[in-house]
């Protein structure tokens, strides 16, 4: 069976047991990329020198002493948004097409002491806005399973490496739904910790009160797995919160799902709700059901306003996390300019795309005098309104399922073992992830 | 609300994004159509209401009065557009802030 | 340049670096009487020369010209001018909070650019702000001897515009709650009284980097070293009327942030800036005139002729009838004039909000009130504690207690040698002379506290004369050695020896019979002689008093 094919839970046993070498690991991986990445293009930048180095010196090490860590050899692939020392980071964005960090986001550095290995950086939507990964400077990846449609997105190339077994998992990172789409669309497992379980430093900031980092994996334990590496209080993010990190590969030992209650908001299960997809989410609740789940009908009466909030919210702080990208310290230039202001204006016309500039103009708008009370201000006022429309679900129910895309499985904050044991157990009674797309 | 080809203007100044003519009746447009939803909005009341600025709730998150090491001026000027011996080149600032 | 970020290398996590607080101090000046403006624009001409005093000259015959044609800015003939300066600004100061002060990363004033950096404050994409716990501390401490109140919520927001100095392309800073809010520092006036200033906010924020103008090159250069460290800008209501008041304010806030040990007050390396915001105004019209900002102003010479410079432009202007234009202008050292920078013509729109990579700042009443407990004595009290303590008069105690490190020299030697007068006399004579040639902060005087009390016990026990004390002074200063050293190797010991001296004396009465002869007839003043002629032959060594007991036994 080559080595592509193993899951992350099933790829480390087999190292750990000193079956199989770092450097195996990587040329299986080069190889399958060269295979299919013509095809796919999950990724903007691929490291496979220094990931051939990685594995060598590992392998070396590891003859003398073998003392290994969780994540020892594995090899990964990271969205582009995410910052990693002398390897550059692009958000997929000509802004940032020669820009190489000279540090390590903190979720990279705790991959690193545990000996991951980088297989590349994986495309994105520009600064990771969009839902297609279309709108990347570099091109747009496919879908894995079918090369005429997206993959999603943002985090697409994440999702659709992790898919294509390009890589054994990945990183992404969810603002707006953007690594849980992409891997409903790639069908495979992504999830968004609760804000504040993953440290941001490093990540490139869209909107920095709903950033967040997570895995993408075949499966939920790789994807628990993955989680267990990265969650975690840090200094370094004063958003980052500081509470102990639960044993979740742990808690994918409960077979069943008595105890839990699972809600079923009305509100989503309206009129407009495609027959196809009620259908395939109501036989995923009867699973649930099966499985031992108590199903309750719960009330999420304001959540139509999240969408709005969303817009308000995330386009007026990318407004300013994006404000640095002008042409001084780092990144792209625009040649030829007669004074400062024509160097910001004609740096940040060219080096942004549509989608960015969109985004910027909307978050400007709703930030700037005489609007911010009626935007912005009413944005964070009516996000507290659907903050209370959860908190109060939460008190009937231990996790919420919705036919939505982005947010199939919601659980309460930081009780990411909640979704990951429902999932897992969901996963065992069926058969989706065990499928593979052919591509071609 | 109608966004007019003029608030574009005034916004993109601020957001220092030149924006071509083509793109100003786009942006005019689109912003017209996002914001028409985000309209929506005002259906909610809000008096009395905390904005949620930062999510989890948490206060005073400090860091301690402590010297760490500093990036060497190389790597700190190393993805400059445009250096000169030690520093950032932009040009000419004759304008204040 | 490098700041207290440097006080040892970077600063790995920046926003609050740690080092530097900056504060901005505002003033404005009230109305006053006609005749009293002009007299005090003439004041103002006599002290910045002559240019000035034709300027002022003609001031008065211009508006009084004005005022006939009833222009509508000034309202009666009484009012001349009124200098309305507005609210002035800013003393920046750093703090001194580094931990660390030894060893090759010490912080250094103007280190290489760009040398003392971190991804934070490079403003590197994916970075992120923490607030430096020491930088909140300093400013509750500042913003409680300032007599302020101190906010219990507290948001950093930040302040979005385009500059080269400024990375992130947003500032963090307090907009809506500043951390201190509506205090005020007395300061003393010309007329030797003590006047209100009020401060109006003091909020926390991060500073910029620093842009570098080079004539003959076709950019600027952009140095972030500075870039992060955290700055208090402590803004004042418009209550100063001169620029004399704008100095004593400058000089009254230092002096209280250097007690606190918040900020070493250095304004030619920036860590105390200050950024005088100024207006004009007729007599009897409330509202205050458009203000200038003043900036590049790095010492309190330059603060001072800045401020008259301004007065001096913006009353030729209104005087012939023109019209003051909101602006920063930028003091000029060489040519001593402020000149306008070129201003946008936007107007200016932060986009302020909430800065959410930053959780809220709550500050509970225990906790600053524990600060409060523990705040050092302020300059204004030690000094009336040092005339109604020590019984010092009010000049000593107004000397002494001019700067911490004075008071502190004085208290620890009063403390030993318990004669305050001495002391003070000592301190303010002989060592603040000794210093002041040397250039020697008396934080690190050569003549410790213990020294300078062993030299005064020494005069005070007899065993040595206080004009000896006074001529070994400048050794003990500059040699390194304890004062009974100097004393023993130089033998200067004074003679208290009844039989030592009986042998001069008897000398001394020996060759002068006609002296002895007249005291014997009753004139007294003849002993102040005898007196001296013991005192020279024995080398000046014998102890006078004694001389004086043994004469008058001798002769009488």
């Amino acid at each position: 069976m080559s080595l592509h094919k193993l899951t992350l839970c099933e790829l480390q046993k087999q190292f750990q047991a000193g079956e199989v070498t770092a450097t195996e690991i990587v040329r299986a991986y080069f190889l399958r990329i060269g295979y299919v990445e013509p095809k796919v293009k999950a990724f903007v930048t691929h490291a496979k020198e220094s990931a051939f180095m990685e594995a060598e010196v590992l392998d070396r090490k590891l003859k003398g002493w073998r003392k290994t860590k969780p994540l020892t050899g594995m090899p990964l692939a990271i969205k582009d948004n995410i910052c990693t020392d002398g390897v550059s980071t692009t958000c997929s964005s000509r802004m940032l097409q020669s820009f190489v960090p000279p540090y390590d986001a903190t979720v990279i550095a705790k991959l690193r002491a545990q000996e991951y290995i980088l297989l590349g950086k994986t495309n994105l939507d520009e600064f990771a806005m969009g839902s297609s990964t279309e709108n990347s400077a570099f091109g747009p990846s496919r879908n894995p399973w079918n090369l005429h449609c997206v993959p999603g997105g943002s985090s697409g190339g994440s999702a659709a490496a992790v898919a294509a077994e390009e890589c054994v998992a990945a990183l992404g990172s969810d603002t707006g739904g953007s690594i849980r789409q992409p891997a409903a669309f790639c069908g495979v497992v992504g999830l968004k910790p609760t804000y504040g379980r993953v440290s941001r430093y490093g990540l490139v900031a869209f909107a920095s009160s709903l950033d967040q980092i997570g895995p993408i994996a075949r499966n939920v334990s790789d994807a628990a797995f993955l989680l267990q590496a990265i969650a975690g209080h840090d200094p370094m993010d004063s958003t980052s919160v500081d509470r102990p990190v639960p044993d979740y590969m742990k808690a994918l030992q409960k077979r069943d799902l008595k105890t839990v209650k699972v809600g079923v908001p009305v509100e989503f299960f309206a009129e407009g709700l495609d027959p196809d997809v009620e259908q395939s989410v109501r036989a995923a609740i009867g699973e649930l059901k099966q499985l031992g789940a108590e199903i309750k009908e719960i009330r999420l009466p304001r959540t139509d306003a999240a969408v709005a909030v969303y817009y308000v919210i995330a386009t007026a702080e990318a407004s300013s996390n994006l404000a640095r990208f002008d042409g001084v310290k780092f990144g792209f230039r625009a040649k030829e300019t007669k004074d400062l202001l024509d160097l910001y204006m004609k740096t940040r016309q060219e080096g942004f795309g549509p989608e960015v500039k969109r985004r910027i103009m909307l978050g400007t708008y709703v930030l700037s005098a005489g609007y911010y009370d009626a935007y912005y201000g009413k944005a964070q006022a009516v996000r507290t309104l659907v903050c209370q429309d959860f908190d109060a679900a939460f008190k009937e129910v231990d996790l919420i399922v919705t036919p939505a895309t982005p947010t199939p499985l919601i659980g309460r904050a930081f009780e990411e073992e909640t979704i990951l044991r429902a999932a897992h157990a969901y996963e065992q009674s069926t058969k989706w992830h065990l499928k593979k797309p052919t591509i071609r | 609300m109608e966004i007019t080809q003029q608030d574009v203007e005034k916004v993109a100044q601020l957001a220092r994004l030149a924006v071509s003519a083509a793109e100003k009746e786009i942006f005019a447009k689109q912003l017209t159509q996002i914001l028409g939803h985000v309209d929506t909005l005002s259906r909610y009341d809000t008096t009395g209401i905390e904005p949620t600025a930062t999510v989890m709730g948490h206060v005073n998150v400090f860091r301690e009065d402590l010297v760490r090491p500093s990036l060497s001026s190389e790597q700190a000027l190393a993805n400059a557009p445009e250096r000169e011996v030690d520093g950032f080149v932009v040009p000419k600032i004759l304008e204040e802030r | 340049m490098a700041d207290e970020r440097g006080a040892s290398a970077a600063v790995f996590l920046a926003f609050l670096s740690g080092a530097a607080m900056g504060a901005v101090a505002a003033l404005l000046l009230a109305p006053q009487a006609g005749s009293e403006s002009r007299d005090r624009l003439r004041g103002y001409a006599r002290r910045a020369e002559h240019d000035l005093r034709d300027l002022a000259g003609r001031a008065g015959e211009v508006f009084e010209d004005v005022v006939d044609q009833g222009k509508e800015f000034v309202e009666t003939k009484q009012s001349v001018l009124r200098e309305a300066f507005d609210a002035g600004r800013e003393a920046m100061r750093r703090e001194r909070g580094r931990t660390s002060d030894e060893g090759p990363d010490r912080t250094t004033f103007g280190l290489s650019a760009n040398s003392q950096t971190c991804p934070v404050c490079l403003g590197l994409p994916g970075s992120l702000p923490v607030i430096n716990r020491t930088a909140v501390e300093m400013a509750v401490r500042a913003g409680l001897a300032l007599n302020c109140t101190i906010a219990a919520n507290n948001r950093f927001a930040r302040k979005n515009y385009f500059y080269p100095d400024l990375p992130k392309g947003y500032q963090i800073s307090q907009y809506e709650s500043p951390i201190c809010e509506h205090g005020w520092i007395e300061v003393c006036d010309s007329s030797g009284g003590t006047t209100r200033i009020r401060i109006r906010r003091a909020h926390l924020e991060e500073d910029a980097g620093k842009n570098i103008h080079e004539t003959g090159t076709s950019g600027s250069r952009v140095d972030l070293n500075r870039a992060g460290t955290p700055l208090l800008e402590i803004v004042t209501e418009p209550d100063m009327h001169s620029a004399d008041e704008v100095v004593a304010y400058l000089k009254g806030l230092r002096e209280i942030l250097m007690y606190l040990d918040v900020c070493d007050g250095n304004m030619e390396e920036g860590s105390f800036r200050c950024e005088p915001n100024l207006s004009l105004r007729p007599s009897g019209q409330k509202e205050f005139g458009t203000k200038v900002e003043l900036k590049n102003i790095n010492s309190f010479k330059y603060v001072k002729d800045a401020v008259e410079y301004e007065i001096k432009r913006q009353t030729k202007v209104l005087t012939e009838g023109g019209k003051i234009r909101q602006e920063t202008r930028l003091w000029n050292i060489e040519r001593g004039e402020t000149a306008v920078m070129r201003s946008k013509e936007e107007a200016h729109d932060y986009r302020y909000f909430p800065d959410p990579d930053l959780v809220p700042l709550k500050l509970d009443e225990e906790w600053i009130e524990g600060f409060r407990a523990c705040q050092p004595e302020l300059p204004a009290v030690r000094t009336r504690r040092f005339v109604s303590d020590y019984g010092l008069p009010d000049y000593d105690a107004t000397i002494l207690t001019a700067s911490k490190g004075m008071a502190d020299y004085f208290e620890a030697c009063a403390e030993r040698f318990p004669q305050p007068k001495v002391v003070s006399n000592w301190v303010m004579g002989e060592l603040m002379r000794e210093l002041n040639n040397s250039g020697t902060d008396i934080a690190v005087s050569p003549v410790t506290p213990e020294r300078l009390v062993s030299l005064l016990q020494l005069v005070d026990r007899g065993v040595i004369s206080l004009k000896v004390a006074r001529e070994i002074f400048p050794e003990l200063y500059s040699g390194g050695k304890v004062p009974e050293q100097i004393v023993d190797e130089k033998g200067l010991t004074q003679v208290s020896d009844e039989g030592a001296l009986d042998q001069i004396i008897t000398e001394v009465l020996n060759k002068n019979p006609a002296q002895v002869a007249q005291f014997k007839e009753g004139k007294q003043q003849v002993l102040g002689f005898l007196v001296g002629q013991v005192m020279k032959t024995s080398g000046g060594k014998a102890n006078p008093g004694k001389v004086n007991e043994l004469l008058r036994k001798k002769l009488g």
